[in-house]
C-alpha cells in the first residue's frame, strides 16, 4: 500500500508541473487569438462601443502580460474557465453538462477495443506464424488504416440508412419522455455506432501489443519450463504467456486515452452526440476560443487523472513497480 | 542491393511499396492528366460512378469531376504528410537530443514540456492552433507536426543518453570541440536510426489527422483534400454515398500502403542486424 501511496505522490508532484506548462501553452495561444472577451462580449451584447475602454480596465485586460497570467492562474485555481462567447454562459457548466456523454462514449469504446482487442490478441499470438496470426496481423493493420469518421460514415450508410437497424445519430431519441430503463436502453442504441466507430480502430492497437507480446513471451525460459512440466497448451497460453504480455496493454490503456480524447472529437461530430468532442467543434465553428482552451485544459486534467489510475493498476498487477521508490 | 531484395522479401511490403509508387504516381500526374482547376464545375451534378468515361468516377454534387479531385487531393495527402513527419521528426530530434545531451536542468524542463504536450490529445491542439491561426496548408503542416513530435523526442533522448558516454564522445571533448557541436554533429547523427525508425507510423498518423482536420472544415480551402471531400459528400449520404466512400478507400489504402512499406523497412534492417 505504502509502495502506490510513494507512486502516487511522485506522479502528482510532476503532473502539477505538466499542467502549469498546459495552462501557460494555453494562456499563450488565448493571447495570440484575435480579440479579447471585451471584442466578444461587445458582439455578443451589441453594447456601446464606448464601453470598451472602461470593461478592458475592469475585467484587468489593460494590464501587463504577466499580471493577466496570473489572473488567468487565479481564475483557474477557483476552478473558473471564463466565460463562453458563442454560448454566453460559464464555460465550466457548458463543460460539466457535456462531460460525462463524452466519458461513457470513451469509456464503452474502451472497454470494446481493449476486451476484443486483446482476445483476438491472444487468438493470433497463440501459435506465432500462423496462417491466422498472418491474416489477422494483416486485417488490423488495415483496420489501423482505417480514418475513424469514415468508419462512422460507413457504418451509418450501412446500419442506419440501408438496413435501418440503429438510428443515425444523437444520444437519445428527442421528446420520447422516456426515464428510467427504457431511457437507458434508448442511449445505449443510440451509442451503439458511435462505440463501434471509435473503439474498432483502438481494437487493431491492442491486438497488435499483445500479439507482439506473446511472441516476446513464447522465447522465454519460464514457457520452456512450463512445457517441461507437462502443462496443457491452453494453459501455457492463458496462464503463462498471455498474462506475461497483458502488462504492456494497461500502459497503453492510459498512453492511448489522450489519442480517443481526440478521435472522439470527430466521431461526436459525425453522430451528432452532444459531447465534449463536438463542443470543441462548435467552439472552433463559433470561433470561441476560451471554450476552446477550456476543453483542452479539461481533457489535460483528464488524461492526467485516467493514467495516475493506470498508474496505480499497474502496480497492482507488477509488484516489481515502485518497489525501489517506497524502500528508498 | 542485397539491401533492397531483402525489403521486396514479404507480399506486404512489395504491396506497400506498390500503393506508395501509385500515389506518388497521382500526385505527380494530377496537374497532367487533369489540368486546370480540379474543383472547377465538369458535368452534370450527381453522375454516379462508371456511367460516363469522360468522368469514370462521376461528380459530386456541385458537377465536379470526382476522379480530378482525387488525383489532386492525393497531391495534398502526400504533401502533408511528408512535411509534417519531417517537421516533427526534426524538432524531435533536436529536442531529444539537447535533453539528453546537456542533462541536467535542461533535461528536466524539456521533458515536462514533452510531457505536457503528450498529455494535451493532439488532434485537439491541432483543431486549435488551426482555429486560431487560420487554415492554411502551411498551418496545418504545424499543427499536425506539434502534436506529434513528443514520440520521436523520447526515442533520440534515450538513444542519446546511452551515446554520450562512448570514447569517441570523450575524444570530441578532449579536442576542444564545443557542446553544442558534438551534440549536432557528432551525437546526432548516430541517435537518428531509431528515430527515423517512427517515421511511416508519424507520416501514416499526419495523413489521417489532415484528414480528419479538412474533414471537419479546418484544411487549405484553396486545395482539395481527401478529408474535404468525405465531408463534401456527407450532405447526400442516403442518396450518393459513393462520394464519400470513394475518397475514404484512397486514404485507407494510402495509409495501409505506407504502414506495410515501413514494416518492410523495419524488417529488412532487423534482418541485417541478427545477420551480422
Amino acid at each position: 500500500m505504502t509502495r502506490a501511496l510513494t507512486l502516487l505522490r511522485r506522479r502528482l508532484v510532476g503532473s502539477i508541473f505538466v499542467l502549469l506548462i498546459v495552462v501557460i501553452g494555453s494562456f499563450l495561444l488565448l493571447e495570440a487569438a484575435p480579440g479579447d472577451a471585451v471584442d466578444a462580449y461587445i458582439v455578443a451584447t451589441g453594447g456601446d462601443p464606448g464601453m470598451i475602454e472602461l470593461l478592458r480596465h475592469r475585467w484587468g485586460l489593460d494590464q501587463s502580460e504577466l499580471t493577466r497570467l496570473a489572473n488567468y492562474l487565479w481564475a483557474l485555481l477557483h476552478l473558473d474557465l471564463g466565460q463562453s462567447v458563442a454560448f454566453s454562459r460559464p464555460i465550466r457548466e457548458i463543460i460539466l453538462e457535456r462531460l460525462p456523454t463524452t466519458l461513457i462514449l470513451m469509456g464503452s469504446a474502451t472497454a470494446l477495443s481493449f476486451g476484443l482487442g486483446s482476445a483476438l490478441g491472444i487468438y493470433a499470438g497463440a501459435r506465432p506464424g500462423s496462417f491466422r496470426d498472418r491474416s489477422l496481423s494483416i486485417g488490423s493493420l488495415a483496420l489501423y488504416a482505417v480514418p475513424g469518421f469514415w468508419l462512422g460514415l460507413v457504418l451509418i450508410v450501412v446500419f442506419a440508412v440501408d438496413l435501418r437497424w440503429l438510428p443515425i445519430g444523437g444520444i437519445e431519441t428527442i421528446a420520447s419522455a422516456k426515464t428510467g430503463l427504457a431511457r437507458a436502453a434508448d442511449i445505449a442504441t443510440h451509442l451503439v455506432l458511435p462505440v463501434s466507430a471509435l473503439g474498432f480502430i483502438y481494437l487493431a492497437l491492442y491486438l497488435r501489443i499483445m500479439r507482439a507480446g506473446m511472441a516476446e513471451a513464447w522465447r522465454q525460459d519460464f514457457v520452456l519450463a512450463a512445457r517441461a512440466r507437462g502443462l496443457r497448451r491452453r494453459r501455457i497460453v492463458l496462464a503463462h504467456v498471455a498474462r506475461n504480455a497483458l502488462l504492456p496493454l494497461v500502459t497503453m490503456l492510459g498512453l492511448q486515452s489522450a489519442q480517443m480524447l481526440g478521435g472522439s472529437v470527430v466521431i461526436e461530430s459525425v453522430f451528432a452526440v452532444p459531447g465534449l468532442g463536438r463542443l470543441a467543434q462548435e467552439a472552433v465553428a463559433g470561433r470561441d476560443t476560451p471554450l476552446l482552451l477550456g476543453i483542452i485544459l479539461v481533457s489535460a486534467v483528464l488524461v492526467i487523472v485516467i493514467n495516475l489510475l493506470v498508474d496505480l493498476a499497474y502496480a497492482f498487477l507488477d509488484p516489481r513497480v515502485g518497489a525501489s521508490e517506497a524502500g528508498a | 542491393m542485397s539491401r533492397l531484395w531483402r525489403f521486396f522479401r514479404t507480399p506486404e511490403a512489395i504491396a506497400g511499396a506498390l500503393i506508395l509508387a501509385l500515389l506518388v504516381a497521382m500526385a505527380v500526374a494530377a496537374p497532367l492528366i487533369f489540368p486546370g482547376d480540379p474543383q472547377a464545375i465538369a458535368g452534370p451534378a450527381l453522375l454516379p460512378p462508371f456511367q460516363d468515361w469522360s468522368l469514370p468516377l462521376g461528380t459530386d454534387r456541385l458537377g465536379r469531376d470526382v476522379t480530378a479531385e482525387l488525383f489532386h487531393g492525393a497531391r495534398t495527402s502526400l504533401a502533408v504528410g511528408l512535411a509534417a513527419a519531417a517537421a516533427a521528426l526534426f524538432i524531435g530530434a533536436v529536442v531529444g537530443t539537447l535533453a539528453g545531451f546537456a542533462g541536467g536542468l535542461v533535461d528536466e524542463v524539456l521533458m515536462r514540456v514533452t510531457d505536457a504536450f503528450q498529455t494535451v490529445p493532439s488532434f485537439l491542439l491541432a483543431l486549435a492552433f488551426v482555429s486560431i491561426v487560420g487554415p492554411s496548408l502551411g498551418v496545418v503542416v504545424g499543427a499536425i507536426a506539434l502534436g506529434a513530435w513528443t514520440g520521436p523526442a523520447r526515442v533520440a533522448r534515450a538513444e542519446v543518453l546511452s551515446i554520450r558516454e562512448r570514447d569517441y564522445v570523450a575524444g570530441a571533448r578532449v579536442i576542444g570541440m564545443y557542446p553544442l557541436e558534438i551534440a549536432f554533429r557528432e551525437v546526432l547523427p548516430n541517435a537518428l536510426p531509431p528515430v527515423l525508425a517512427l517515421s511511416s507510423v508519424i507520416v501514416a498518423a499526419a495523413i489521417l489527422t489532415e484528414a480528419a482536420l479538412s474533414f471537419l472544415g479546418l484544411g487549405d480551402p484553396n486545395r482539395v483534400t481527401w478529408g474535404g471531400m468525405i465531408a463534401e459528400g456527407r450532405a447526400v449520404l442516403r442518396t450518393a454515398p459513393f462520394l464519400s466512400i470513394v475518397p475514404g478507400i484512397a486514404l485507407v489504402l494510402t495509409v495501409l500502403g505506407v504502414y506495410l512499406a515501413g514494416e518492410g523497412v523495419v524488417e529488412s534492417s532487423a534482418v541485417r542486424r541478427s545477420l551480422s
